[in-house]
């Protein structure tokens, strides 16, 4: 085992890739740097936050991005999102046989606020630019700063998401959300809470993410690339067959959960019997449990 | 600004545009054509109902009236911010209203966003920014947050932000600073029927936003890092 969570972007990376066979586009030697942050006084990253090339997968050929939780929470700002979005671009002119989104990010870098949101736009035109070219795109998500903001919306334009049941995925950060409502809307330090209501097990049940993993780098690669196998054999592209279907699932989960507090009340109603016991169970042993009565699933 | 004013000045040859609990559609007349008109009203947030009564017209719009314009009309603060709308997966809903969007243009419909108020952040990038073009109105607000918040969030001090906005394209709110980084494509000053029709019959279905934001000094390194990372060449700082 080899914890995803504690390990960086690079270091995720090798873990995912063949030994020696990745190879980074703009690397940091070359000090393409964010051209804003020295207006704040900032501190600035030589690869702005996010590692993005190409390398083998279990033989493989592949183009990995991963975000760096450790520079600025991974939130996305020109240079970063540009990079993102170049080598989408290059996954389509190489015909790669998957993208892997190792994504870490608050969303977009306030420090460039308006350039960052513009960004996060680019990054999902182009995810689904490279769906729509044959191309899997699939997103892991596992660093401790979660996967959030437009990113987290950027996350669900993918063939898939693969989540630890330790990781987080949403949109606005629960302490945004305390401090516009309250601590009575949101109590971001009610830790239980905010794992129930972002994490990897709740959005596996609901849908939201199509595998749940152990915290371990050697999962994550082996569900993504059974996820991106999986969508090579659907068919990569949005079809209007699929959006209807997945229409059916979130206007089922607004009327039968919408009037619900919180997700212990979710999985009940999912038919899970126990449901205070679901963030408990380890990993097999809830995968079991969800697959009886996860929504979204496929015989 | 009221939205019945709006449309009004955008379709003068007719329009049937409703609102309910400040969700907008509906379909108007431009250039003797049938287009379909979404949005949102007030200022609202963009919570997990409204993202999908606007996909749903969306999808009703590809499966009906094939190759039907879309205009998508933006007045809202953000994205909801309540635990039950993350809950449910507002993200999820989100990317489903932009995902409709996507497979609309890819199915040959044009699409035109309107910035006529207010767009903000979450609520911003699956509607004006997920169109063909995004245009925006002279006095319009669009940013991420307000820079109170920012101020808090990025431990820079309010003062230094509001002297950075007062000439910087990325602090700033304001439809003028989206224009110069290409997130706005043009600004409606007058005549806005005529740049309604214009701006359908000009819609593409290629991104060009970091081009039109090089080419207008806004952000001059997106488009130069994405060609370098894409060609494997070297940066082209003045490209």
């Amino acid at each position: 085992m080899s914890s995803y969570q504690e390990a960086t972007a690079r270091q995720r990376i090798a873990g995912m890739c063949d030994a020696g066979s990745f190879t980074e586009f703009l690397p940091p030697h070359l000090r393409v740097v964010s051209p804003h942050l020295h207006q704040l006084d900032a501190p600035v990253s030589f690869d702005d936050g996010v590692v993005v090339g190409s390398g083998t997968v279990n033989g493989r050929r592949v183009f990995i991005a991963a975000q760096e939780g450790g520079f600025m929470g991974g939130a996305v700002g020109e240079v970063h999102g540009a990079k993102l979005v170049g080598m989408l671009q290059r996954a389509v002119d190489e015909r790669v046989e998957a993208v892997l989104l190792l994504l870490e990010t608050g969303g977009v870098r306030l420090h460039e606020a308006n350039a960052g949101l513009i960004a996060v736009s680019e990054v999902m035109r182009a995810v689904l630019d490279t769906r729509a070219a044959g191309i899997p795109v699939i997103a892991l998500v596992g660093g401790s700063n979660g996967c959030f903001g437009g990113m987290g919306i950027v996350a669900r334009c993918t063939n898939g998401v693969v989540m630890s049941e330790e990781s987080r995925l949403a949109m606005s950060g629960p302490e945004v959300i305390e401090t516009a409502g309250g601590v009575e809307e949101f109590d971001a330090r009610d830790r239980a809470l905010v794992w129930r209501v972002t994490g990897g097990k709740h959005r596996f049940l609901t849908g939201d993410a199509q595998a749940v993993v152990a915290d371990d780098i050697d999962a994550f690669r082996d569900a993504a690339l059974q996820l991106a196998d999986a969508a090579r054999t659907e068919g990569t592209p949005l079809t209007l067959e699929a959006l209807e279907a997945e229409q059916r699932m979130l206007t089922s989960r607004l009327q039968r959960f919408g009037e619900l507090e919180d997700p212990l009340e979710i999985w009940e109603g999912l038919g899970v019997e126990r449901p205070q016991d679901v963030p408990l169970l380890e990993i097999d042993a809830f995968r079991e449990l969800a697959e009886r009565h996860r929504e979204g699933a496929k015989p | 600004m009221n939205w019945q004013d709006v449309a009004k000045a955008l379709f003068p040859q007719g329009h049937r545009i409703t609102e309910q609990d400040n969700f907008l559609s509906g379909e108007a007349q431009v250039g003797g054509q049938t287009v379909t008109v979404i949005g949102t009203t007030d200022h609202t947030p963009i919570g997990v109902d409204i993202a999908l009564a606007q996909a749903t017209v969306i999808l009703n719009t590809v499966r009906e009236h094939p190759g039907r314009a879309i205009v998508i009309l933006v007045d809202t603060q953000g994205q909801r911010l309540k635990r039950r709308d993350e809950m449910l997966g507002i993200n999820s809903y989100m990317a489903h209203l932009g995902k409709c969007v996507e497979l609309a243009r890819r199915s040959g419909h044009r699409i035109v966003g309107l910035v006529y108020d207010q767009a903000l952040s979450g609520g911003f990038i699956t509607s004006g920014l997920i169109a063909d073009a995004c245009y925006a109105l002279p006095d319009a607000t669009i940013r991420v947050m307000g820079l109170p918040a920012m101020a808090r969030i990025t431990k820079v001090p309010l003062e230094r932000l509001e002297e950075l906005a007062q000439d910087n394209p990325v602090f700033a709110p304001g439809a003028e600073n989206y224009l110069r980084m290409g997130g706005v494509a043009a600004i409606w000053r007058e005549n806005l029927a005529a740049c309604m029709e214009q701006a359908l019959a000009q819609a593409e279905p290629v991104d060009r936003r970091a081009e039109l934001g090089l080419e207008r000094g806004g952000r001059k390194l997106a488009r130069p890092v994405a060609v370098a990372v894409r060609t494997g060449t070297a940066l082209q700082r003045d490209a």
